[in-house]
């Protein structure tokens, strides 16, 4: 990538847009670990954390990337994920720290019985419980601009109040490439160096990079109920059969991964990337849709984020 | 318009279904565009970028579905596709019907990846405005044909030349509402032509079209056979990029980060904000400016035979040499300058206004240093291009100053390179960004005063008299007993053999300071000069006591860093607004409350109270006496 396979328009080379966009996220986290006391990734093992780990081991070459992971953990996770994450962090060289929401552990939240509370304790809460708890005061997240009509708007570097909540009124102006880190008593950075990348610059760069993603990401035969019109992967003994429900054997593949009772799956023969890109490209729903959660309206994602929700 | 029954103009390339391997090789070479769509609430900006997204496929049938039921409820086209709804984000702006902030869109074609900074044209936004304009390599600016060219295009153009962006495009919007008329397009272009001489412009392309209809917009229009130009998105897709003109420059390369993970490895990691470095290059460190060669390009995908401005990198050196962040990196034969008074233009971007003496922190690259407005010379009314007099500039103002550093930086003009031309400024107690600011160029006195370094030193002065200087500064609202406490104490050390000299507010505002008034521009001012002097007396080796209500924190904590570290003592002479009221010494509670005094401290001016005070002292429960009495002691442990 780093080396300039040039595109010669006229006079001088041009860099393409990947290699403008990881230069880009290199100057970002190399900001943050200048102007930080006590730094953080977000590692959700998704593709988009996938690449922001990437491009972090990029950024401090020849130094592992100088601050630890974290991730939120719902004990609900496709076992393939977990799989991924622990070897991930080890090739890395970096700290992985697993946080568990206590209170959600103790109620056995989960999310066959407690629908939105699933969401709100495990992942909003616990988010809130690890920063606080290890003192993190900027958080790398792997947000895009591109996911969402709320997210176009979100700076750079976004501030979070001492209670985590952002103010989409207040936003610091952001010029250039400067970015002001200055931060009040008890405030908080949300980092999102892949702001500007989209879901496609991203299918690309794993790609180009070669890097290792979630095997649920390419199709095979999996075991899957359909309820509620979405595919669900039964994935371990945990889940719970409805009525008349018989997991079936179908080659299916997920565009997003997250608890796995909650992420539909969509069929597909799709098994290499070149192949899962031109799914995507030739598609013609959004990455979204198949998350449960911003269904209600078109404005739930951005009510989530004033709470604290990533 | 029903879109189920018209194609996507812009087809998806068949090469998806029939050949990915050779979609995906050629979709690696594709450069990248950002550019700013600018312009007045109803010139259908929104709904420009909603086609643009549309016609390159970027919506999505599930967006599509949310888009025609939102159109329904809420949108401005009586039920048919509201374009605008596609990007009016935050759930406020959709209700209001206007975008009230910077918004990033996404699309890509065949040859380019493009970026889109939506801003919104209310006049007040300017702020928006600049910022997206700071990172554009172009920007369009749409007129409504119906309209011509407004005030507010006036406002846009002149910021989008301000911020230096050199491929401008005219687009003349809503062709279909003047029957495709080319005398009406001509008409503008000239009306435009005109101004764009004015400001400075050197060039701009005009296309004429239908955000609507989609004229000109990705095909060329059956309805516009006069025009003969290339449409919106075939010249998005040729136009140059920033890159490519910066790497044709001398190499500059801020410092970000030392990369140090072991003795044997120290490397210097920053983007490369101008030209082309090669192992072997003379380098020079700036501001240090000394000089080594460059020893290696380190990438985690190995060493580099060379590297281009845009990419970020890891240089080594070949000699042990000091550098650092905020240092940057040139070729050796062609420095940059490097100076501590600048002039340059601010655009003002919050709501408290611009205090002239007051320190702010600039960052600029990636330096981060202090830095006071020493004198503002102008503010320009960007509607009529006229100058004002002006000493301070409000939100969305645009003026032009001289602006001093507290140390050397190395910098270059805007104009040639943004990098280490653009700054911004950053309050240092609310620590927002307050100002985005353009550097014209270093101002010559800058270099040419220097420090008389003096043999009888500070030290001298201070030991024959056997003391340690200080200043002891007392502030509090008028009435509050600053000046009582202050003459006591001065008249306690002064029997007990001590030198000292008290500086009083009303004493000064007669002589040194008769010239400046209660504005806050006026009080940062006061401050300024009482601290400076106040300075200079702990150079000749005194205890100095000041009686100011010196209202603002920031002031205060100016005057603590001018001094030597624990020279600076606060006293808070804590008294309530109520009980300094009652007192009413000198008559001016009442003066104020009856509205003859403007910008009284309590009043209607501000009081902001100390964090940081040395001492404090409540004069409802303590005589002036005892109040003293504290201090005195305090001075007097500090001593020995």
């Amino acid at each position: 990538m780093s080396s300039i396979e040039t595109e010669t328009e006229g006079r001088a080379a041009t860099l393409t847009h990947l290699q403008r966009l990881e230069a880009e996220s290199i100057q970002i986290m190399r900001e943050v670990v200048a102007s930080a006391d006590n730094p953080v990734m977000l590692y959700s093992v998704g593709k988009d954390s996938a690449c922001m780990l990437h491009l972090a081991k990029k950024a401090f070459y020849p130094a592992p990337p100088p601050f630890p992971l974290l991730h939120v953990d719902t004990t609900w996770k496709f076992r393939a994920m977990y799989e991924l994450r622990d070897r991930a962090a080890a090739a890395a060289g970096m700290e992985l720290i697993v946080h568990h929401n206590p209170e959600a552990m103790e109620k056995g939240i989960n999310p066959f019985d407690h629908g939105s509370l699933h969401t709100d304790m495990w992942k909003t809460d616990g988010l809130k419980q690890a920063l606080s708890k290890f003192n993190f005061d900027v958080a790398f997240g792997g947000a895009r601009r591109d996911e969402e009509k709320s997210r176009a708007k979100e700076r750079v570097f976004s501030f979070r109040s001492a209670n985590h909540r952002w103010d989409p009124k207040n936003q610091r102006p952001e010029l250039w490439k400067l970015y002001n880190t200055r931060k009040g008593k008890g405030e908080s950075i949300r980092v999102f160096p892949l702001s500007n990348w989209t879901e496609l610059d991203i299918w690309q760069y794993i790609h180009l990079e070669g890097i290792d993603i979630v095997p649920l990401y390419f199709s095979d035969k999996r075991p899957v109920v359909e309820r509620d019109g979405l595919l669900i992967m039964v994935d371990d003994e945990r889940f719970r059969l409805r009525d008349g429900e018989q997991p079936m054997m179908k080659s299916v593949r997920f565009r997003t991964l997250g608890c796995y009772p909650l992420t539909g799956a969509v069929e597909s023969e799709a098994r290499t990337l070149p192949e899962v890109i031109q799914e995507m490209l030739l598609t013609t729903t959004s990455e979204r849709q198949g998350r449960a959660i911003d269904h209600d309206q078109s404005a739930s994602m951005e009510k989530k984020k004033q709470e604290g929700y990533f | 318009m029903n879109l189920q029954d018209k194609d996507p103009v812009y087809v998806t390339d068949a090469l998806i279904a029939e050949d990915i391997d050779a979609y995906l090789l050629k979709h690696q070479h594709k450069t990248m565009l950002r550019f700013i769509t600018c312009g007045s609430v109803d010139d259908g900006k929104s709904t420009l970028i909603g086609r643009l997204l549309y016609d390159s496929k970027m919506i999505f049938e599930d967006q599509l579905a949310s888009l025609e039921n939102d159109s329904k409820n809420v949108g401005t086209q009586g039920g048919e596709i509201d374009f605008a709804l596609l990007v009016d984000g935050l759930a406020a702006e959709r209700e209001q019907g206007i975008t009230i902030d910077v918004a990033y869109r996404f699309f890509a074609t065949d040859k380019r990846k493009f970026i889109v900074a939506d801003t919104p044209g209310h006049e007040q936004y300017t702020r928006n405005m600049v910022t997206g304009a700071s990172t554009a390599d172009l920007a369009v600016i749409l007129i409504d044909a119906r309209q011509g060219v407004l005030t507010q295009t006036r406002r846009h153009s002149y910021l989008v030349n301000l911020l230096g962006i050199k491929n401008v495009v005219l687009a003349v919007n809503k062709m279909d509402l003047v029957d495709y008329s080319a005398e009406r397009f001509y008409e503008i272009v000239s009306d435009y032509s005109h101004f764009a001489k004015q400001i400075g412009m050197e060039s701009f392309l005009p296309i004429p079209i239908s955000g609507l209809k989609g004229d000109n917009i990705v095909t060329k229009s059956p309805a516009m056979p006069w025009y003969q130009g290339p449409t919106l998105l075939g010249h998005l897709e040729e136009a140059p990029v920033n890159d490519a003109r910066m790497q044709e420059q001398p190499f500059r390369m801020a410092v970000q980060w030392v990369n140090r993970p072991n003795l044997d490895f120290r490397g210097f990691a920053g983007q490369i904000g101008a030209g082309q470095v090669r192992p072997g290059d003379a380098i020079r460190v700036l501001p240090s400016g000394k000089t080594t060669t460059v020893k290696s390009i380190v990438t985690f995908d190995g060493d580099l035979d060379q590297a281009v401005a845009g990419q970020s990198v890891t240089i080594t050196f070949a000699d042990e040499i000091d550098c650092s962040r905020g240092d940057v990196i040139v070729r050796s034969d062609a420095p940059c300058e490097v100076a501590d008074q600048f002039e340059a233009t601010l655009v003002w971007m919050a709501e408290q206004e611009m205090l002239p003496g007051r320190p702010y922190i600039l960052k600029i690259g990636t330096q981060t240093v202090t830095a006071t407005v020493t004198e503002p010379k102008y503010e320009v009314n960007v509607n009529t291009l006229e100058h004002l007099a002006s000493k301070t500039l409000g939100l969305n103002a645009i003026g032009v100053v001289n602006i001093s550093t507290d140390r050397p930086i190395p910098f270059e003009a805007y104009a040639t390179n943004p990098d280490l031309g653009g700054f911004i400024l950053i309050d240092r107690m609310s620590n927002a960004t307050v100002a985005a600011g353009m550097i014209h160029f270093a101002l010559r006195r800058s270099q040419n005063v220097h420090w008389q370094a003096l043999d009888v030193d500070r030290e001298a002065h201070a030991s024959l008299k056997n003391q340690k200087p200080a200043v002891v500064w007392f502030t509090g609202l008028s009435g509050s007993g600053k000046s009582t406490i202050a003459n006591i104490v001065e008249k306690k050390l002064h029997a007990l053999g001590k030198h000292t000299f008290l500086l009083d507010g009303d004493n000064i505002r007669h002589g040194l300071n008769r010239d400046l008034g209660f504005t806050d521009a006026d009080r940062v001012e006061n401050i300024r000069r009482v601290g400076e002097v106040a300075k200079l007396m702990t150079d000749a080796g005194l205890i100095v006591l000041t009686a100011f209500i010196s209202p603002f924190r920031s002031e205060r904590q100016m005057v603590r860093d001018l001094m030597a570290p624990g020279e600076f003592v606060e006293v808070f002479v804590d008294t309530p607004l109520a009980v300094a009221e009652s007192r009413d010494v000198k008559g001016l509670y009442k003066k104020a409350r009856a509205g003859q005094l403007k910008n009284f401290t309590g009043i209607d001016s501000p009081y902001e109270l100390p964090q940081q005070a040395e001492i404090t002292v409540n004069t409802v429960d303590l005589t002036p006496e005892d109040a003293a009495e504290r201090i005195v002691q305090y001075v007097l442990t500090r001593m020995s």
